[in-house]
C-alpha cells in the first residue's frame, strides 16, 4: 500500500484506519518504514559525499604533506634539480601563483565592483538586463574557452609571446562574474534607509554610493574577492595554453616563462621517480592549503563584518 | 536570492509605481561627480558586454576559415587530421565522450546532491547542518588538477574491480563492453570524478531552494499527519523542483567544460582506433582535446580547428546555462 492508498482509505473509512492503538504519534507500518528508510538514505548520502572529501585530503596530506614541513620547500626553487634528486622547493611556483592572482584581482575587482554598482544602483531597462545576462554567460564560460579566446587575441592576432600577463587576462574573465555577483548580493543587503538618509542630507548620489553604500557592504565585497581569488588560483586550463612552466624563479608578467603551482603539478604528473612524485603531491598540498586559507579568510571576513544594519 | 543562480537585482519585481527595487531616489544631480561615477559604472558594464561579445566574435572569426577548408563533415566525422595540407576534422568523437562523461556525472551527482541538500535542510541536527554545508562546499575548493591527480593515481587504482564486475555482468551491452583501456583512465572514472566536482554546485543551489520552502506548506503537511518523508515529498520537493533542475543544469555546464581533470585522467586514443560506445573506453572531450594539443597551435588553420571545437563547447555550455536561467525565471513567476 502506498501512502496515497492509505490516505484514500482513511478518507473512506475514517473510523477504521484511525484506531487509537499506538497513541497520538501512531503511524501505520509501511509509512513509518518508508520514513525511516528516507532518513537512513539522507544520512547515508551525506556520509557518501564526505568520502571523496576526506579521501582527497587524506591522499594529498599523506603523499605531499611532508614536503611542506621542509623549510627549503618555502625558500628554494626547482632550478637545477632533476627528477632523480630529492630537494628543491616550490617558492618559484608559489610566487608565480600569487603574482598572477594579484594581477588578476587588480584588473577584475574594479571592473566587477563597478559593474555590480551599476546593476544595483543605476541600471534599469534594457542595458541592465543585457549586462546581467552577459554576466551569466561569463559565469558559465569554461576556463578552456576563456583561454582559447585570449590565445586568439594575444598570440594569433597580435603575435605576442605566451607570457604571464596573457594568463591573467584569461583569469580576469573567470574572476569578473564571481566578483560581480557577490558584490551585487552585498549591495542589495544595504538598507535603503541609509541611502535615503544620505540623500535627505543633500549628499549627491555618487558620494552616497562611495561613502555610505560601499563601506557598509565592504566586508561582503572583500569576501567575494577572496572567493574569486580562490577560484582563479586553482585554475589550470589557461595556464596550460598560455603560461608555460619553468623551474626557476621568474616574476616578470610581461616577458618569459612564469611557473605556477598548477603547472608545476602538471609538469611532473606523469613521473614515476619518487622524488618527482613527492614534489607533485607537495605542490598539490601547497595549492590546496593556499586556497583553503583564502576560503577560510573569506568566510571569517563575512562572518565578522556582516553589513552593519 | 542565491548568487549561484545568477539572479540579479535588475530582474526583481517592480513596485506598484513601476520603480525597480532600490530605486525611487532619482538623486543623480547631473553634477560632474555624479556623471563621472555613473559613467564609470556604466563603462565597466559595457566592457563586460564587449568582452563576452568579443569571445564569440574572435572564436568564430578564427574557426570559420578552418571550417571552410574542412574536407569532412564537421559534425559527423570522427577524424582529426590538422597537421598536413589537407584538413580533416570532425567532432563526433569529442561530442560523444563529452556527453557520456557528463551524463555519468549527472546520474551520480544529481540524486546524491539532492539527498545531501535534503539532509542539510531537513534532517541534520541543528549543530550539524551549517558545518555539513561548509564541508560539502569545501569540495568546490579543491583545484581541478588535484582532482585529476587524485582520480588517476588514487581512485583509478580502485576502479579495476568495478570495471571487471560491470563487464562481466553487462558486457553484452555495447555501453559496457571491454575496450582494453586501463581502468584508471576510462570515461567511467572521469564521470565519477566529475560527479564529485559538480556535487557541491548541485547541493548548494538545491539547499538554498529547499530552505525557502514556505513553512506554512510544511506545517500543513505535518498537521495532516504526514511523516517527515511524506512532508518532504508533498511540500519540499515540488517547491524545489525548478531549483533542482537549474542546479543540475549549472552542474552540467561545469561538467561539460571541465578541462584539466579530464585531461589528466582520460587516456587519449590513437587516431585510427575503432569507434566504441563503451564507458570503459578512452578518448577526448572538447576541453581535453584543446588542452592536450595546446603546444601545437603554431599555424592559424590548425589553431582554427581547435577554435571550432572550443566554439561548439562554448555553444553547449551557453545553451545549458540559458536553460538553467529560464527555469529559475519561471520558478520566480510561480513563487511570487
Amino acid at each position: 500500500m502506498t501512502a496515497a492508498d492509505v490516505t484514500a482509505e482513511a478518507s473512506l473509512n475514517p473510523t477504521r484506519s484511525r484506531e487509537p492503538t499506538g497513541g497520538f504519534d501512531h503511524r501505520s507500518g509501511p509509512r513509518a518504514l518508508r520514513d525511516l528508510l528516507a532518513r537512513v538514505v539522507m544520512w547515508a548520502a551525506f556520509a557518501t559525499a564526505m568520502v571523496p572529501l576526506v579521501w582527497i585530503l587524506w591522499s594529498v596530506i599523506t603523499k605531499g604533506g611532508a614536503m611542506l614541513l621542509d623549510s627549503h620547500w618555502w625558500t628554494n626553487s626547482q632550478r637545477g634539480i632533476t627528477n632523480r634528486v630529492v630537494g628543491g622547493g616550490a617558492v618559484h611556483a608559489i610566487e608565480g601563483t600569487i603574482i598572477e592572482a594579484l594581477a588578476t584581482a587588480v584588473m577584475a575587482v574594479p571592473i566587477g565592483v563597478m559593474t555590480a554598482i551599476y546593476l544595483v544602483e543605476y541600471g534599469r531597462g534594457r542595458l541592465a538586463k543585457t549586462v546581467s545576462f552577459t554576466v551569466d554567460i561569463l559565469t558559465g564560460i569554461p576556463s578552456i574557452v576563456a583561454a582559447l579566446f585570449i590565445y586568439a587575441i594575444w598570440v594569433t592576432t597580435f603575435g605576442f609571446q605566451r607570457v604571464g600577463f596573457a594568463v591573467t587576462l584569461a583569469l580576469v574573465l573567470l574572476m569578473i562574474p564571481v566578483v560581480v555577483r557577490s558584490t551585487e548580493e552585498m549591495l542589495k543587503l544595504v538598507p535603503n534607509e541609509l541611502r535615503e538618509a544620505s540623500y535627505a542630507l543633500g549628499v549627491p548620489k555618487w558620494k552616497t554610493i562611495a561613502r555610505i553604500v560601499v563601506p557598509t557592504a565592504f566586508s561582503g565585497i572583500i569576501t567575494g574577492v577572496l572567493l574569486g581569488l580562490a577560484r582563479v588560483m586553482g585554475e589550470t586550463a589557461p595556464l596550460l595554453i598560455l603560461g608555460p612552466y619553468t623551474k626557476s624563479i621568474a616574476t616578470d608578467l610581461f616577458g618569459g616563462l612564469m611557473p605556477t603551482l598548477p603547472t608545476m603539478i602538471n609538469q611532473d604528473r606523469t613521473e614515476v621517480l619518487q622524488p618527482a612524485v613527492d614534489r607533485v603531491w607537495g605542490a598539490a598540498a601547497t595549492l590546496i592549503l593556499m586556497i583553503l586559507l583564502l576560503n577560510i579568510a573569506g568566510r571569517l571576513v563575512s562572518r565578522l563584518g556582516a553589513p552593519k544594519t | 536570492m542565491p548568487t549561484i543562480t545568477g539572479v540579479s537585482s535588475v530582474d526583481e519585481l517592480r513596485d506598484p509605481e513601476g520603480h525597480g527595487p532600490l530605486q525611487g531616489d532619482r538623486a543623480s544631480t547631473g553634477r560632474l561627480g555624479d556623471r563621472l561615477f555613473s559613467g564609470t559604472a556604466q563603462g565597466a558594464s559595457i566592457l563586460v558586454i564587449a568582452i563576452v561579445t568579443l569571445v564569440g566574435v574572435f572564436l568564430l572569426s578564427q574557426a570559420i576559415p578552418a571550417l571552410a577548408k574542412d574536407k569532412v563533415n564537421f559534425l559527423t566525422s570522427t577524424q582529426w587530421n590538422v597537421d598536413g595540407k589537407l584538413l580533416q576534422f570532425g567532432i563526433a568523437n569529442l561530442l560523444w565522450v563529452t556527453v557520456l562523461s557528463s551524463a555519468i556525472a549527472m546520474v551520480v551527482a544529481v540524486p546524491l546532491g539532492v539527498a545531501v541538500a535534503l539532509f542539510i535542510t531537513q534532517y541534520a541536527p541543528r549543530w550539524l547542518s551549517r558545518p555539513a554545508a561548509s564541508l560539502v562546499d569545501l569540495l568546490a575548493a579543491v583545484p581541478s588538477i588535484v582532482y585529476g591527480l587524485w582520480g588517476l593515481q588514487v581512485l583509478g587504482t580502485h576502479m579495476d574491480g568495478i570495471q571487471s564486475f560491470l563487464v562481466k555482468l553487462f558486457g553484452w551491452i555495447p555501453l559496457f563492453e571491454d575496450a582494453g583501456i586501463g581502468a584508471a583512465s576510462t570515461i567511467l572514472t572521469v564521470g565519477v570524478v566529475l560527479s564529485i566536482m559538480v556535487l557541491p554546485i548541485v547541493t548548494a543551489l538545491s539547499r538554498e531552494v529547499f530552505a525557502q520552502t514556505p513553512t506554512t506548506n510544511m506545517e500543513a503537511a505535518l498537521a495532516l499527519g504526514a511523516t517527515r518523508w511524506e512532508m518532504i515529498r508533498t511540500a519540499v520537493l515540488p517547491f524545489g523542483k525548478p531549483g533542482v533542475i537549474s542546479a543540475s543544469m549549472l552542474g552540467l555546464g561545469r561538467a561539460l567544460g571541465e578541462t584539466v581533470a579530464v585531461t589528466v585522467i582520460l587516456s587519449a586514443l590513437a587516431s585510427n582506433t575503432a569507434w566504441s560506445w563503451s564507458v570503459f573506453n578512452g578518448g577526448e572531450t572538447f576541453a581535453s582535446k584543446i588542452a592536450n594539443n595546446a603546444a601545437e597551435f603554431d599555424s592559424p588553420q590548425k589553431a582554427g580547428a581547435f577554435m571550432a571545437a572550443g566554439l561548439v563547447l562554448f555553444g553547449l555550455t551557453f545553451v545549458v546555462n540559458a536553460v538553467a536561467r529560464v527555469v529559475i525565471e519561471r520558478r520566480k513567476a510561480f513563487v511570487e
